[in-house]
Formats: structure tokens, C-alpha cells, sequence
């Protein structure tokens, strides 16, 4: 029953949103709807916290403890981001640069993305999570382009594109698997459900899983954004509002890796090796080294961390492929931290640049003087996203990099370098728009700083302490995926 | 009975490859959005005689959905755009045709042998067909890659869609409905967003030339 709720919720926002969405209380309706989805998910959380998994609607939806911290992660970061999109959205509307039209369209869609996210994380059937997840580029490609600038116009178009073709490869692997699993499971509906098809794993046939899998890892792994698939990512970043840019950063890439985690445990129950765990590893550590290269070259903030998205999605791919109770924990944890941290930097961004009125890194100067929150909010997240104790992000690599070690020790002098790369380069830019004489103006709406300090308490707080149910939840979930 | 139907689906596998090399030397617009419906009709008649040689009464709803969606829907929303857009008699400077086409060769056979060890495996009359299935979803990634304006890539990546669909039925009597019915919507979502899409882009650049588009880089 919360299950539909958790669905139901964002998706009469959506229609709502379309009607209303014109209106002058339309952010605060948006605000609202996702504060319900958040009241919804969390009852689902505990009671699967207390009941474990579940399952509704003839098994086409699931819940277990993996998938319920992403919806849990999805709704919080989808509320947090809602109320930052408040002023934020006003003071772009106030300066001309969106249409009342254009702000319908976005509140509408930022609600059904939430919707198919949702949908996403929580179905049983792998086609509907296809579908969920080829929804999820159709609802974001016009908000990539909302701006209607020609460098916005261009970065949806690649989005669209390069997604769509991407996405088109995990349909192929989703086929695929149904094509094995219609030998065990027999034709129809059922085949596709993971919870069957979890239970028959051993018998799936191993060659046919393991080209599914390369198909489902390039197709869901061009929405992780992982190298050399990412090149959308960064674009649609930069050029998007950055609302948007803090979701798809925060959580789309989390619900494509959730996807190929999801295959993983699949194909590693067919095939008894760790083919599909180093497939992902490799990809993983490409991604990593690739953009932490990148990052010194970037000029734009908002490409700066959508470069580090890259590199932290590929991270966690490779903990993930790693596998593991440590590495898998660990994953996990990145997960949430990073799409925390990241969503926290990108609400401090958004603001510092409506301030400065540019996105170049140049011409950002002295947050600090003019609005001490944004420019701390801006400097703590960026040392906490580079990894630094005792935020949470330090807590999973450290993880990360002590399995690695232990397990794979020629990937860490990779990884070390990576980081300390990724460092520099972040570390150094943030410095030089932190501090120094000011060029920002006074904001015509006061910015909400409310999310960026309540998700880096978060991360600190998952530095220093892991809660005893969220760590039993973590270890529930690492035990699933095996 | 089987033999006859096996056969014209084989002979419907092979016009489907011998349309998917016609997008990719068509340079136009118009008999691109033509060749699509073809594409489509096949599909429907291939996936109709699927359904009724297996008894898979499920297929019917499929060739149906096809017909409907890709062969009088999609067709007509192209139709409409181009129109609109006025670029119907739009022919695109394509270089080296012969070119692509070897290399179109090259993709085809490379798709077969992929295809080989699972239609091995397949049970479907239709096994034969996987080939050419993965086939026409390479070539029109070809296509979508040799392209530089906006609507034929659009085509193009219908094409691959229609491609996957082909696949579907010819590995395992098409996919379970409810997956088919959210494909089909999101199809149809998209060739939506993209008819929004191609009039923002007409608008910002005067031109559906994605040659303008390449201010994006990383230098």
C-alpha cells in the first residue's frame, strides 16, 4: 500500500503541477508534493525495516532493503531540492530568464522525474524498469533545454541522443535476458520479475547472461555517466538549471548504477565467476582516472562537478564490481554520501552563481564577503566531496581503498593518484572563488540554505557515526547482493 | 504450413535488411520518413505471420501495436514536422555512400556471427532471424553516426528501435505486453518531445543542421 502512495504521490503532482503550474504558489505546491512523497517513502522504509521485503500488485512491485535506502535517498533529496528550487527558480523568473510557461513545464516535470525514479527503484519487472528508465531522459531532455540558450539546445539534444542510443543497448540486454530466462521460467509476465528470476539464477544459461550484461552495463552505464559513455553528463550539467543539475547528479546516476547492480547479481548467480564484477571494475577505474584528469581543465563550476560526479560514480561502479561485504558496504554508502555532498554542492553552486552572474570559475570571486553561508556551504561541501575526514565521503573511500588494497592492490596506485589529482584540481578552484574580493551582487530573493547545511550535517554525521539501524540496513542489503 | 510461413518471414528478415541499407543511402527526408513506414509494414506483417504459425495469440496485439504506432502514427507525426518545419524536399550532402555501405557490410556480418551461438539456442521458427535483427540495429546506429541533421538521426534512431522490436519477436515471440505497451509509450513520449525539439532548435539556430551544434567541447 505505500508503495502506490510512494508512487501515486508524484505522479498527481505532476498532473497538478501542469494545471497549476503557472500559479504564483506553484514552487511551494512542488515543495509540497515532494515533502508528501518523502512522508510516504519513509513509512515504506520502516515497514520494511520491520516486516523486510515486500512485495504488491502480484509481485510487479518489490522492496528490500537495497532498493528501499535508494527510494528513502531519492524522496529526501527530491524534497531538499524542491525547497532550494524555491528562490532559485523566483530569481531566474525575476531576471527574465524563464517564461511562466517555461516554469510549469519545469515544475510539472521535475515531479513525474521523481515519478519515474521512483517507478525505477521500486518495480519487480527488469522491462518496466527499462521503461522507467528511458521515461526518466524523456522528463529531464526538456529541462536539460529549458533555458533555450544554443549551448542548452545543443547539451539536451546530445542528452537525448546519446541516452536514447545508450538506452537502446540495455534493451537489447534486457531482451537478451529475457530470451534466458523464458527457458526456465516459461513465456510471459513473469519472467522478467527479478524476485523469479533471483530464484532461478543458477539455471539461467551463462553465455547468453553474459552478453546480456555487457549490453545492460553499456546501456545503463551511459546514464551512470561512466567513461568513455559520459560525454552527455557534463553538458546537460552545465547547462541545465541547476535544480535539475543536483538531481541528476544526486540521483538519476544512482538509480542507472542501482539498475546494473541490480543485472550483476543476476549474471553472478549464472555464471559463478567475477565476470560481470570485473567488467564493472574496469569501467569504474577508467571512469575515475578519466575525470579526475578532466577536472583541471574545466572552466565552468557547474561542468567542474559534473566531472566529479563522473569520477565518484565511477568509484563506486568499481566497489561495487569489487564485491564483497566491505567494498559492497562501502558502495553504498558512497552512494548516499556522494549524492548528498553533491546535491548540497550544487544548491551552494546554483546560488554563487546567480550571484556573480556566470558559470566561469574566473570570474567568481570573494563568496565569502558577500554571503558568508553560500561561500562556507560552497568550501565545506567541496572538502567534504574530496574526501576529507571526518566527512562520510572520506568514511566509504577509505573502505573502498583498503579493499582494493587487500584484493586488487595494482588498482590503488590508480585510485591514489586519481584522488589526489581530483584534489588539486577541485581544491584549487573552490579556493579561488571562495575567497578574494567580491564582484557578486545582492540576491533579489534570499537563497535557501537550509538544504546545503541539513545534507553536509548528514555527511558529517555519516563521517563520525552510522546510525545502528542504518548500518544493520546496509549490511541487510550487502547480504542481498551478495 | 510452418515451411511456408518460416519462409515468409525469412523473406520478410531479408527486406527489412534491404530497407535498413535503403535509410542508409537515402539522402531524402522525405523518402526516409517513406522507408521508415515500410520498415514498420514489414514488421507488422513478419510479427502477424509470427503469431499465427506459433499460436501466440499475444503476438496480434504486438503486430497491431505496430501497425498502429509505426506504420500510420509515427509516419504521420514525421510527415506533419517536416511540413511545418518545411524541410520536406530537403536532400542532405552525404559523402562517400559506397563507403558506408562496405561498411555496413562489415557490420552485418559481424552481427551474424554474435547472432550465431544464441539462435542456436532459440526455440522460435524464427531463430534464423536474430541475425538480421541485430543487424539492422547496427546499421542504423550507422546511420544515426553518418548523419548530421536533426530528423533523419530521429529516423534513424526509430529505425533502431524497430530493429530491438525485430529482435524480440525473431529470439522469443516478443516481450511481455506490459513491457511492450511502456516501450511503445515512451516511443511515442519521445517522438513528442523531439517534434518540441526540432521547432526549439529551428528556432535558436535557423536551421535543423546539427553542424551549428558543436560549441560543446572540451578543449
Amino acid at each position: 500500500m505505500e508503495i502506490l502512495w510512494v508512487l501515486a504521490i508524484p505522479l498527481l503532482g505532476g498532473v497538478l503541477l501542469a494545471l497549476f503550474g503557472c500559479r504564483r504558489f506553484a514552487p511551494e505546491l512542488n515543495s509540497l508534493m515532494s515533502f508528501a512523497t518523502l512522508i510516504a517513502a519513509t513509512a515504506l522504509t520502516i515497514r520494511v525495516i520491520n516486516d523486510g521485503p515486500i512485495t504488491a500488485l502480484n509481485e510487479q512491485f518489490f522492496v528490500d532493503s537495497f532498493n528501499v535506502f535508494l527510494v528513502a535517498l531519492t524522496a529526501f533529496v527530491g524534497f531538499t531540492t524542491s525547497l532550494f528550487s524555491r528562490p532559485y527558480m523566483r530569481i531566474e523568473q525575476d531576471r527574465g530568464k524563464l517564461t511562466v510557461n517555461m516554469l510549469r513545464l519545469y515544475h510539472s516535470m521535475y515531479q513525474l522525474f521523481s515519478f519515474t525514479m521512483l517507478l525505477a527503484l521500486l518495480t519487480n519487472n527488469l522491462g518496466i524498469l527499462w521503461v522507467a528508465m528511458e521515461a526518466a531522459t524523456l522528463t529531464t531532455v526538456l529541462l536539460v533545454s529549458l533555458y533555450r540558450t544554443p549551448a542548452s539546445l545543443e547539451a539536451a539534444w546530445k542528452y537525448f541522443i546519446l541516452c536514447g542510443v545508450g538506452i537502446a543497448q540495455a534493451l537489447f540486454g534486457t531482451i537478451l535476458l529475457y530470451f534466458a530466462a523464458e527457458k526456465v521460467l516459461g513465456a510471459g509476465g513473469n519472467a522478467l520479475l527479478w524476485t523469479h528470476l533471483n530464484g532461478v539464477k543458477g539455471q539461467l544459461e551463462p553465455t547468453v547472461l553474459s552478453l546480456a550484461f555487457v549490453f545492460l552495463l553499456v546501456g545503463y552505464g551511459t546514464k551512470v555517466g561512466l567513461a568513455p559513455l559520459h560525454n552527455w553528463l557534463p553538458d546537460a550539467h552545465a547547462e541545465g538549471p541547476t535544480p535539475i543539475s543536483a538531481v541528476l547528479s544526486g540521483l538519476l546516476l544512482n538509480v542507472a548504477l542501482y539498475a546494473v547492480v541490480r543485472s550483476k547479481v543476476l549474471v553472478d548467480g549464472a555464471l559463478g565467476n567475477h565476470f560481470a564484477g570485473n567488467l564493472m571494475m574496469g569501467f569504474g577505474l577508467l571512469s575515475v582516472v578519466m575525470a579526475a584528469f578532466f577536472l583541471s581543465r574545466q572552466k565552468d563550476v557547474k561542468r567542474l562537478f559534473a566531472y566529479s560526479s563522473i569520477e565518484h560514480m565511477g568509484l563506486t561502479t568499481f566497489a561495487f564490481g569489487m564485491g564483497g561485504p566491505v567494498a559492497t558496504f562501502a558502495a553504498m554508502l558512497h552512494m548516499t554520501v556522494h549524492s548528498l555532498t553533491k546535491s548540497a554542492i550544487f544548491f551552494a553552486v546554483g546560488h554563487a552563481t546567480q550571484k556573480s552572474g556566470t558559470q566561469f570559475i574566473a570570474d567568481i570571486r570573494g563568496l565569502i564577503q558577500t554571503n558568508p553561508t553560500i561561500g562556507w556551504g560552497l568550501m565545506i561541501g567541496s572538502l567534504a566531496i574530496l574526501g576529507m575526514p571526518p566527512f562520510g565521503v572520506f568514511a566509504s573511500e577509505f573502505m573502498i581503498l583498503t579493499t582494493a588494497m587487500h584484493s586488487y592492490p595494482w588498482t590503488t596506485p590508480f585510485l591514489l593518484v586519481a584522488l589526489g589529482v581530483a584534489f588539486a584540481a577541485i581544491f584549487g578552484k573552490v579556493q579561488t572563488m571562495v575567497f578574494g574580493e567580491t564582484t557578486g551582487q545582492r540576491l533579489p530573493h534570499p537563497p535557501a540554505l537550509l538544504p546545503v547545511f541539513a545534507h553536509l550535517a548528514l555527511v558529517l554525521l555519516l563521517g563520525v557515526y552510522i546510525p545502528p539501524y542504518l548500518a544493520n540496513w546496509y549490511r541487510q542489503a550487502v547480504a542481498l547482493l551478495g | 504450413m510452418t515451411d511456408f510461413s518460416g519462409q515468409i518471414i525469412n523473406l520478410c528478415a531479408a527486406l527489412l535488411l534491404l530497407v535498413a541499407f535503403g535509410m542508409l543511402s537515402q539522402r531524402r527526408v522525405l523518402s526516409l520518413i517513406n522507408l521508415f513506414a515500410a520498415q514498420g509494414l514489414i514488421l507488422t506483417i513478419s510479427t502477424a505471420v509470427v503469431a499465427y504459425s506459433s499460436h501466440q495469440s499475444h503476438l496480434y496485439y504486438s503486430a497491431a501495436l505496430t501497425l498502429v504506432l509505426k506504420v500510420i502514427l509515427l509516419p504521420w507525426i514525421l510527415h506533419r514536422l517536416i511540413r511545418k518545419l518545411n524541410v520536406k524536399w530537403d536532400i542532405e550532402t552525404l559523402f562517400n555512400i559506397p563507403a558506408t555501405m562496405l561498411i555496413g557490410i562489415v557490420l552485418v556480418i559481424f552481427a551474424f556471427n554474435l547472432a550465431a551461438p544464441i539462435s542456436q539456442m532459440a526455440g522460435t521458427i524464427t531463430k534464423s532471424t536474430l541475425g538480421i535483427a541485430m543487424a539492422s540495429v547496427l546499421l542504423s546506429f550507422l546511420m544515426m553516426i553518418t548523419r548530421s541533421k536533426a530528423v533523419p538521426q530521429v529516423i534513424g534512431f526509430l529505425a533502431m528501435e524497430n530493429g530491438l522490436f525485430f529482435a524480440a519477436t525473431s529470439a522469443t515471440y516478443g516481450m511481455p505486453m506490459v513491457v511492450e505497451l511502456g516501450i511503445a509509450l515512451d516511443v511515442l513520449v519521445g517522438m513528442f518531445i523531439l517534434g518540441i525539439f526540432f521547432f526549439q532548435i529551428r528556432e535558436t539556430f535557423d536551421s535543423l543542421d546539427l553542424k551549428h551544434m558543436e560549441k560543446l567541447k572540451e578543449d
